[in-house]
């Protein structure tokens, strides 16, 4: 196997993780499957530029100075996931996990036509530092900047998130609620801190994905976030509902699982490529119903 | 209690069986006002609500009964649509449109009515062996698989374009549903629909729906049980796809992906996912809306003033509808009952007060 393809899997494993991460920190804490997450992407990328409906994006956000810009988004989708879960999520609090879940639902379509009103349909062309997609030389294979630096940063924030989640105050109620809420809540964990916590990291995460992507495909499309919130969704029911570590471990699995296919599937099949991963990944949970990393809470108890 | 009075059980069985028969009069009545009173316009937006009825009743069988919500069948619907396309549409046609059929289906030139029993058919089977797969995951985990299926054969449909065309749209479909023949299959599923909910299979689903653990402590097998309604709700849901086909006369993948599954479930969650009747009216509502809102996306003069809402609004507004639908009146509009006959009206004599 070249090295360029551990590059290419890793990268995209990389994101995939982020993604399952974004949607698995949701469902740990409130049990919703958040079907609104790939339109937290697709706004967030959208945030960079002035609405118009012209084919090649003006800047706004975009043109500030790489910390600020990062900042910024990642502020932006932090709040768009914060006031999503006050307005919508909060007063279904005690509704069912369907109830939930049909409400994200909603909740996404309702903010991808909010794009299209203000955007239009047609997708359009972003050039967000584009000196990013020039090659350097690692050993043997040449990789573009960018995907050294999504590697390096997934890195970062894995190792950042893991630190928190063990050490910090926070990270240890995150765990509690995600273990038993209700348990949490009557040993003095504050149910709003930490759900509205949950929150703010996904957009956070949903901003880091969608900042990946610009860069990456030079576009912004307003049904960009769905196929990647998918590969996520998948990657979170692989790695066990509820699982943090299995939905990343999940997210690398499918990311790598994705590189290979598109090197060595016959051209003609490439196209598909998407399918044949979705049946693959139908075939691993034939064999396991329940993930790949099922947490011991994850069935109820009588 | 004496043996010649109906038991209470089974006033509930006749007062169940009424459900269906209110329903259809109550179409037959939507079109038989359309037919006389409205014009071409009204006739169309009839037909084209009649055939939601069929797939939101035909969604209802799968996820009514057993409380999972499926993402899709909105791809039965495309599977549907295109098996009636490629038995129906004229030889000559195919051959440039659709180069990469089989000699068996390029050469067809089928009746419309086989054609959409077929299309019914064909989605059921593909429901069949997705859903033996799709079916043993746990509620929240197989509405996700549900969602892959949708973007799987969205992908593949996209994709394969000698045979279904690729993003372009297959032209030429013959336009034959009235209001009529939307009436005649809104009933049949209506029909359908009932039967099996009151069927033994079906009162299992909705006994697993209530209390999984119990259901199975009494012997209940979840997934034949699901597996089961997955397959006849397919059956409607490809049978409505074909309809929905022959109702523009064009079909495209794209038709048949996201914004169809959301117009479906919004349907459902409005008029109340727990009961029929619930899927029957949350289909007007969201119906009369639509209609409403896309003449108003067209632009409605007042006094001089033209005042239309900008496209998407219609979305907008839907979605949000949906979400208020679902914090303040979580179990729908009919809130889980059932249209029915009144209890003496069903009764022989003088049993209703046991």
């Amino acid at each position: 196997m070249s090295l360029q393809l551990v590059f290419d899997a890793l990268s995209l494993g990389g994101i995939y993780a982020i993604a399952a991460l974004g949607i698995a920190l949701i469902f740990g804490v409130m049990n919703l499957v958040n079907f609104a997450h790939g339109q937290f992407i697709a706004c967030s990328v959208f945030a960079l530029i002035l609405p118009s409906a012209d084919a090649v994006a003006t800047m706004g956000l975009g043109a500030l100075p790489a910390p600020l810009l990062i900042a910024a988004i990642l502020a932006f989708g932090a709040g768009l996931a914060v006031a999503a879960e006050a307005l919508v999520f909060r007063p279904l609090r005690n509704a069912s996990p369907v109830a939930l879940m049909v409400a994200s639902f909603a909740l996404g379509i309702l903010l991808q036509n909010i794009l299209l009103v203000a955007y239009g349909g047609r997708p359009k062309a972003v050039s967000l530092w584009p000196q990013l997609g020039s090659p350097v030389q690692v050993l043997s294979a040449q990789v573009p900047l960018l995907q050294l630096l999504v590697i390096g940063a997934v890195a970062l924030i894995l190792a950042g998130l893991a630190l928190m989640l063990k050490r910090a105050r926070v990270g240890l109620e995150m765990r509690a609620a995600a273990e038993d809420f209700d348990m949490a809540r009557m040993l003095g964990v504050r149910a709003n801190g930490v759900i509205s916590g949950a929150f703010a990291l996904s957009g956070a995460l949903a901003a880091v994905v969608a900042l990946v992507l610009v860069t990456q495909t030079g576009v912004a499309d307003v049904r960009m976030g769905g196929q990647i919130m998918l590969v996520a969704f998948i990657a979170t029911v692989v790695g066990g509902m509820g699982s943090l570590a299995g939905a990343v471990a999940a997210g690398l699995a499918l990311g790598a699982a994705s590189a290979l296919l598109q090197a060595f599937l016959p051209v003609e099949a490439r196209p598909f490529r998407d399918a044949f991963l979705y049946g693959l990944v139908i075939l691993v949970l034939l064999f396991r119903p329940q993930g790949l990393f099922a947490s011991v809470g994850a069935k109820p108890r009588v | 209690m004496s043996a010649s009075r109906t038991t209470r059980h089974q006033v509930r069985r006749r007062m169940a069986a009424t459900t269906p028969l209110l329903l259809a009069l109550l179409l037959l009545a939507f079109v038989v006002a359309i037919t006389a009173f409205g014009d071409r316009a009204s006739a169309r937006m009839a037909s084209e609500t009649l055939i939601r009825v069929t797939l939101v009743a035909g969604f209802w069988i799968f996820a009514g009964n057993s409380g999972v919500i499926s993402f899709g069948h909105a791809a039965f619907a495309c599977v549907g649509a295109y098996v009636s396309a490629w038995t129906t549409l004229a030889p000559a046609m195919k051959a440039t449109l659709l180069p990469g059929l089989p000699a068996m289906l390029a050469d067809a030139r089928w009746h419309v009515l086989p054609a959409s029993l077929v299309a019914g058919l064909a989605a059921a089977a593909l429901a069949l062996v997705t859903g033996a797969a799709i079916l043993r995951l746990s509620g929240i985990a197989a509405s996700i698989a549900t969602f892959a299926f949708l973007a799987m054969v969205n992908t593949i449909w996209a994709n394969w374009t000698p045979v279904t065309g690729g993003t372009s749209s297959v032209v030429g479909l013959e336009r034959y549903v009235t209001p009529w023949v939307g009436l005649g299959w809104a009933v049949a599923t209506l029909a359908a629909a009932s039967l099996y909910a009151a069927s033994a299979s079906g009162l299992a689903l909705r006994a697993s729906r209530e209390d999984e653990v119990a259901a199975s402590a009494s012997g209940i097998d979840r997934y034949r049980h699901r597996l089961a309604a997955y397959t006849i709700s397919a059956f409607f849901c490809g049978a409505g796809g074909a309809l929905m086909g022959h109702f523009i006369g064009v079909i495209n993948p794209d038709a048949f992906y996201l914004n169809l599954t959301f117009l479906m479930l919004a349907m459902l969650v409005v008029g109340g996912i727990g009961s029929l009747s619930g899927a029957v009216v949350g289909v007007l509502a969201v119906s009369l809306a639509v209609e409403v809102l896309v003449r108003m996306e067209k632009g409605v003069s007042l006094g001089g003033l033209t005042f239309a809402l900008p496209p998407g609004s219609q979305e907008i507004l839907i979605a949000a509808a949906m979400i208020l639908v679902l914090v303040f009146r979580p179990a729908g509009l009919l809130a889980g009952r059932e249209i029915t006959l009144p209890a003496r009206w069903v009764t022989g004599r003088g049993a209703a007060n046991d």
